[in-house]
């Protein structure tokens, strides 16, 4: 007869902390913050097809870093739960306070119960009616939540970003601005992914997905920018191409346990 | 739990492998939302998970020993005359404001059109109570497939969803809460605008027919206001012109049906137009606008009653 192998909860945790880290931090980062007119979500994300940026209800919008079948099922979740409550009870009736607790209860237990913890992380942004009134909440892979009203970064090398972002954040930016400092973040040395590239780079529009949810817009607030628009709202220096990516795997696309 | 044999290596809920570990329960609670990959549909979601709040409900059955009672013996709302007219740019769709219940007017205000999402609206006739509980569930179904998928259903897509349902309701429908939607929609795929403003209608059963015409009306009304668009609608009009075509119709349905509200000059009462075109999307046309429809209607039935 096998006999289980005795490990301390303590190390169970610890081994699955470090399992759902450093899957998110291979990511490319996201950047949600409030701006004048409403919250901006600037993801650094080369896919047109496969989005990390998504509406989730009237007023609420989703972001997520890290492995995309994890995140993709938690976005479609997410909206099961939003609109099932709307239509129970009221649209008004679906916040983002209840979501997030929602997500955070869901994600922290399956850190405890599975075997392998969701390799995300994710932002939960509601828009209020003043910017005051804006919450973004955020979610790790463990189920802590935190709530904040100005920015969050998310992803991969996040550490300098948020420096970056912390200077340049402004409550009252409009939505050049609130796009120009998100990249400032984005492209600062030592934020791309993987080890971390130590030059600046310049992101172009095809490597940016880019939404708001617009304080002013009545119902469905969620909006994509992208295209024209999009180009219009840019810095000039990221109107052109993109820089080459290194050839570094984002933790969206590296196999599951995959490379140091 | 044993760890380092594969067999019972335990899976998250909902993703496909062996079924080892996984609890036999009903997917109930917050947990269902996290399960059923690639649903999209809402409505199927809710029927899994919480089918009570079905605007049907499958357990719809009579009382014991006894017949159900009619829908007349309920006093339940009943909804009456909707017109959809296909035009130059789109198409039209707009009800009068009346529910009856009985000889007795239940509500003189009701809105039986209902704009369903960016391309589409859906007016109802049949019992109120099921109807307008059918477009909430299926409206939330559009925007559902929308969010989820990340682009709009196709309107075909739309418009099997709403046989769909209309299907669901059969047993409500024999015993006489019959639900019978009219769909109006802008085929944003078809190049041409004059084809693209399409209509299609139902039955209690759930068929789908595809009105090619150019013009359709469902309810208690619909006899005298297709009578009525035969002779009047064109579909080369223009929006202004198919409005006002709209308004007549509804007029001459009001005019010979006792179930069919006219418009209500006194309480400022007007029928809901929504045009859907490529353009603006559907839009419900505003009380000022109507307004000076109905008035310029008025008028002219006050020089010859017949239109």
């Amino acid at each position: 007869m096998t006999m289980p192998f005795y490990s301390s909860v303590d190390q169970l945790l610890r081994d699955r902390s470090e399992i759902a880290r450093k899957g998110i931090s291979r990511g490319r980062s996201v950047v949600v913050q409030s701006f004048a007119d409403g919250v901006l979500f600037v993801a650094e994300n080369h896919s047109s097809a496969l989005n990390k940026v998504s509406e989730i209800y009237d007023r609420i919008g989703f972001a997520a870093v890290g492995r995309y079948n994890e995140l993709e099922s938690l976005r479609t979740a997410g909206i099961r739960l939003a609109d099932s409550r709307g239509f129970s009870y009221d649209r008004r009736d679906v916040t983002g306070r209840w979501l997030a607790n929602t997500y955070a209860q869901f994600i922290g237990a399956a850190f405890i119960e599975q075997q392998k913890p969701y390799e995300v992380e994710i932002c939960l942004a509601e828009v209020g009616a003043t910017q005051e009134l804006d919450q973004l909440y955020r979610i790790t892979y463990d189920g802590s939540i935190l709530d904040e009203s100005s920015y969050i970064v998310m992803g991969g090398q996040t550490e300098p970003i948020s420096e970056k972002v912390k200077d340049v954040w402004t409550a009252g930016h409009d939505l050049g601005e609130a796009i120009a400092a998100a990249l400032e973040g984005l492209q600062v040395p030592g934020a791309a992914p993987g080890n971390g590239a130590a030059e600046a780079r310049v992101l172009g529009e095809s490597a940016l997905e880019v939404a708001v949810l617009d304080r002013g817009r009545p119902g469905r607030s969620f909006r994509r920018i992208k295209g024209a628009p999009l180009r219009a709202l840019l810095p000039a220096a990221n109107r052109g191409e993109a820089d080459t990516e290194p050839e570094i795997r984002g933790g969206d696309d590296a196999p599951a346990g995959g490379q140091e | 739990m044993r760890r380092g044999t594969p067999q019972i290596m335990e899976f998250r809920e909902g993703i496909p492998g062996p079924a080892v570990g996984r609890t036999s329960r009903p997917e109930l609670g917050h947990h269902a939302a996290f399960a059923a990959l690639g649903e999209t549909s809402f409505a199927n979601y809710v029927a899994a998970t919480q089918p009570h709040l079905l605007p049907s409900p499958p357990q719809f059955d009579a009382p014991r020993g006894g017949r159900a009672p009619s829908p007349e013996q309920l006093g339940v709302p009943h909804g009456t005359t909707i017109v959809a007219l296909q035009f130059a740019e789109g198409v039209v769709i707009a009800g009068d404001r009346r529910a009856t219940a009985g000889n007795v007017i239940a509500q003189r205000d009701i809105e039986k059109i209902f704009i369903t999402d960016a391309y589409s609206a859906v007016g109802i006739a049949g019992s109120a109570g099921i109807a307008i509980e059918m477009v909430r569930l299926y409206t939330v179904e559009l925007e559902h497939y929308e969010k989820i998928e990340g682009v709009p259903m196709s309107l075909d897509g739309k418009a099997n969803r709403l046989a769909g349902m209309v299907r669901g309701n059969l047993g409500a429908a024999m015993q006489g809460f019959v639900v019978v939607p009219l769909f109006a929609g802008y085929d944003t795929e078809e190049p041409d605008p004059a084809k693209a403003g399409r209509i299609v209608t139902y039955d209690p059963t759930g068929g789908r027919y595809d009105e090619w015409l150019g013009y359709h009306a469902v309810g208690s009304g619909s006899v005298f206001a297709k009578s009525s668009l035969k002779k009047l609608h064109r579909t080369s009009a223009d929006l202004q012109t198919t409005v006002r075509t709209a308004v007549e119709a509804l007029y001459d349905a009001a005019d010979d049906d006792t179930a069919t509200g006219g418009p209500d000059t006194v309480r400022k009462i007007y029928p809901v137009v929504v045009s859907i075109t490529g353009a603006d999307g559907a839009v419900r046309r505003s009380d000022e606008e109507l307004a000076a429809v109905v008035d310029s209607v008025i008028a002219g039935r006050a020089e010859n009653p017949g239109g």
